[in-house]
């Protein structure tokens, strides 16, 4: 354990075959020593592996000059929590870069849908709270791909066994039979029978050259893999944002230059999103946001490259309006353009996935739009009418000299929807519901009005006041073609609305305006 | 006596309207209302009475949708000025109606188009005229100047005047409600009605009324109601044969069709204000090329126009067939002041009396 904190490429990755965050052993250990080289204080790290064991206190340091931990403390400690980490580092930086932070740790949310998030930042509180309770599973590594293998890891490989050229190949390498073995051995001018312990350096040169020479089938993809998933995407994106729609693609697995990756992409459209300017772009790498250089990034170029227009979308480079566009590339090994690992470089086999999944999701988003377009124009035509049949009405029954008609009938006939509408006539506020759609519908009547309105009939199941305005709310049951009638005392200057009905399924009048 | 009950069956006919809103709304219908589509392809021949009339087509509005609901609207508090109106004995112009409608908020009118139009429908609804709803247009009637006298019952009290006589060199001005227009006697052969003001003053300096016994009817260029309404009394009351004199183009051959068989937008009252034995003197385009009347090429909408002539069932006949087959042919078209310049009497002196020779009016 004080080696993952105390010393710095401890990796616990190399050479293991799965997606994963880290990659170097940099991360958690340059934590420390950046604490200990700006306010020299040691890291204390508690830890428990179970309800059984105890839990374990370090404080520790990293000695600068042999880049070994150095152990100040161990102690065995009562804990409350059953397992987990906990680590405390105390460091002295500046908080210049807050907007960037707040969005890395809001960006790892979404992504994290197992993890609650919270921090607390110069006063302001950030949460980004758990939405699903399972925990994910770890992927399980696997053996390097002949494709996929670098001459240095080759060579380790070598080093470190025994025993004859053919079983080698076929143990270490995944996807290699006798057969491709064979095959292997044949190209680089090596017998199957060749000890691998005598192998020179120009033997395994030559073997990397033959390795990557020969077809062999993609490495399996799945296992070494951990995609977030769409629902869980769907539900991260969910929790974070507030948005109209939202969809996401989680691609097959692929394969480029023997390294399985998977592109999962998701679309989030309207709501709270800026309805203005450039959609915003999030993007991952094994599960961790990209924040710097996205210019450079490969997935910026692919969401440029969609045409977004043929999706209703207004483009300039990159897609404009209320959109948030995510992509997430999980990877053995992401193609970093740098080793700052800001931007993805860009491998025709992931630009393609990545293609193929926004224009799904593009085309989700088309549909989407155009449906709301009809539901939006439905209702315009419906709430059209239904404020000019009342003028008709009261019109018609004026000349007639009739009494004026009930039209609540026809009205329902046009819409289909449950009507609300609220009406004043001689200081007396009418608020009517009025169910026309063939279901049952639990509703809350919710009103907003500077009226005390203490002779409402029925009285509000809830009401409270915020200096002069006066929320009330009744809970409405209505059977279809059921109506419900509220009326009190009053100006009437206040504003109504229906909570627990679909949005397009209701139509609020305001008859005074 | 007669002028209330006139009245009192308008208000009954409007609200007749209204009621039946009232009724659909009562029971639970949305409101509607079917009127017959005013379209040139809605037009049919009526052969009893000669006149094109709109045919079977119908178009419902009902208030299934904001505008149909909005028209509904307005036509309900259209019925609601006109009964009111109606009521006190007052009386409007369509512009006025158009600025009234300034209150009625949603109501209101966008263009004086829109009121124009819904008084037509109302027409049609009612099978009155505007008059009957105590509403004039604004613009004036044409004017009369030939051997005829005629009884006009005024605001100022009842006049008999002679239209050549009595009047100045402008003629007698035909008022906006010819209904209380009497027709005494006259001493005419033929009426000309002639659609610029400067063939109807050559007439009339040529002498050509006194010459031949002729009442010049000038038309001020798309005649109004009225003046169609005064041609038709013409003819039915003294069997006089009309003509009608333009210039040579597609938009007055519509003047004629609108004097003759009626127009598409009056259709509903072909019958009072049509006068199917209305003749066509000229400009013809055969004159065009037989007189050499200078002239100027036809324009895009010029050939637009003779194009949809040729698919009006109102000029759906042999003649006119084949006249605007001729002036497409020749590309041109000709005014017919452009008889001046063969000397100013030409017009009077050779052109009108062979060519009312030919039609057999002389």
């Amino acid at each position: 354990m004080p080696f993952v904190f105390g010393k710095l490429l401890y990796g616990s990755r190399f050479h293991q075959i799965r997606q994963s965050r880290g990659q170097q052993g940099i991360g958690i250990s340059a934590a420390v020593l950046y604490a200990q080289l700006t306010t020299g204080l040691p890291a204390v790290i508690t830890t428990r592996t179970g309800a059984l064991e105890p839990a374990h206190r370090f404080s520790l340091r990293i000695r600068v000059e042999t880049n070994e931990p150095e152990i100040l403390e161990h102690v065995e400690v009562d804990w409350d929590r059953t397992h987990g980490t906990r680590v405390e580092i105390e460091f002295r930086a500046s908080l210049a870069a807050k907007k960037r932070l707040v969005e890395y740790l809001r960006s790892t949310g979404v992504v994290n849908p197992h993890a609650r998030i919270r921090a607390e930042i110069d006063g302001d509180a950030f949460l980004s709270d758990r939405v699903v309770d399972e925990p994910l599973v770890p992927p399980k590594a696997i053996k390097p791909h002949p494709l996929g293998i670098e001459l240095g890891q080759l060579a380790r490989m070598v080093a470190g066994s025994k025993g004859t050229l053919a079983p080698f190949l076929v143990d270490q390498f995944v996807r290699v039979g006798a057969k491709t073995a064979e095959e292997i051995c044949t190209a680089a001018d090596l017998t199957p029978s060749s000890r691998v312990e005598n192998l020179s350096g120009e033997d395994v040169s030559r073997l990397l050259a033959a390795l990557q020479s020969v077809r062999v089938p993609p490495p399996p993809t799945t296992q070494c893999l951990s995609p977030i998933g769409e629902e869980l995407l769907v539900r991260g994106l969910s929790a974070e944002y507030r948005m109209d729609f939202v969809a996401a693609r989680t691609r097959p697995s692929a394969v480029y230059g023997g390294h399985p990756f998977m592109v999962e992409a998701a679309l989030g459209y309207g709501g709270k999103l800026p309805a203005e300017g450039n959609a915003q772009l999030m993007r991952f790498a094994n599960r961790v946001p990209l924040i710097y250089q996205q210019g450079a990034c490969t997935t910026t170029h692919c969401v440029a490259e969609v045409n977004w227009r043929s999706y209703g979308l207004s483009q300039a480079g990159l897609p404009q309006g209320p959109l948030l566009i995510l992509v997430h590339i999980a990877s053995t090994n992401v193609p970093f353009t740098s080793e700052s690992k800001d931007a993805i470089a860009t491998i025709p086999e992931i630009e393609r996935e990545v293609m193929l999944a926004l224009q799904d999701l593009g085309r989700d988003l088309r549909t989407f739009l155009s449906r709301r377009d009809r539901t939006r124009l439905a209702e315009e035509r419906a709430r059209a009418v239904c404020a000019i049949l009342p003028e008709l009405a009261a019109k018609v029954a004026e000349v007639t000299g009739r009494p004026l008609p009930d039209i609540s009938p026809i009205e329902g006939q046009i819409m289909r929807k449950v009507v609300a509408k609220k009406r004043t006539r001689d200081g007396r506020v009418e608020i009517e519901v009025q169910n026309h759609t063939s279901r049952e519908l639990a509703l809350q009547v919710f009103e907003q009005s500077e009226d005390q309105a203490e002779d409402a009939v029925p009285a509000p199941d809830f009401a409270t006041a915020l200096d002069d305005l006066v929320t009330r709310v009744w809970q409405v049951t209505l059977a279809p073609g059921g109506a419900w009638r509220a009326a009190y005392t009053g100006r009437g200057s206040g504003t109504i609305d229906l909570r627990g009905v679909d949005e397009h399924q209701k139509v609020v009048v305001d008859l005074d305006v | 006596m007669y002028k209330q009950e006139l009245d009192q069956r308008a208000q009954t006919e409007l609200l007749r309207i209204a009621e039946a809103w009232y009724d659909q709304m009562h029971g639970g219908e949305v409101p509607s209302i079917a009127l017959p589509t005013r379209t040139k392809q809605n037009i049919e021949f009526d052969d009893e009475s000669e006149v094109w009339k709109y045919g079977e087509k119908e178009s419902l509005r009902s208030a299934h949708t904001a505008k149909s609901a909005l028209h509904l609207l307005k036509m309900a508090y259209v019925i609601g000025f006109l009964k009111q109106q109606l009521t006190e004995n007052r009386s409007s112009t369509l512009r006025e109606l158009y600025y009234i409608s300034e209150g009625w908020k949603r109501a209101k009118f966008g263009a004086q188009d829109e009121s124009n139009f819904l008084i037509e429908d109302l027409e049609i609804l009612t099978t009155l005229q505007r008059e009957a709803f105590h509403l004039r247009p604004e613009e004036d009637g044409a004017s009369i100047f030939g051997p005829l006298r005629i009884r006009e019952s005024t605001r100022r009290g009842i006049r008999e005047i002679h239209c050549r006589d009595d009047v100045g060199e402008a003629g007698y001005g035909i008022p906006n409600n010819v209904e209380g227009l009497d027709f005494i006697d006259h001493d005419a052969k033929m009426v000309i009605a002639i659609e610029t003001g400067g063939m109807y003053a050559r007439l009339q300096e040529n002498g050509f009324d006194e010459e031949h016994d002729a009442i010049l009817v000038h038309l001020k260029g798309q005649p109004a109601r009225s003046t169609r309404r005064v041609l038709h009394m013409l003819s039915d009351r003294f069997n006089l044969p009309i003509t009608v004199f333009t210039d040579g183009d597609p938009w007055s051959y519509r003047i004629f069709a609108s004097v003759a068989y009626g127009s598409i937008k009056s259709a509903h009252m072909s019958e009072l204000l049509a006068t199917p034995r209305a003749q066509f003197i000229g400009v013809q385009p055969s004159d065009i090329a037989d007189y050499e009347l200078p002239s100027d090429k036809l324009s895009d909408k010029d050939i637009q126009a003779l194009k949809a002539e040729l698919t009006d069932p109102r000029f759906d006949t042999e003649y006119w067939r084949f006249q605007i087959r001729r002036q497409l042919e020749l590309g041109l078209k000709s005014e017919q002041q452009a008889f001046a310049a063969r000397g100013l009497d030409f017009v009077t002196k050779e052109y009108l009396p062979a060519r009312l020779t030919e039609m057999g009016v002389l």
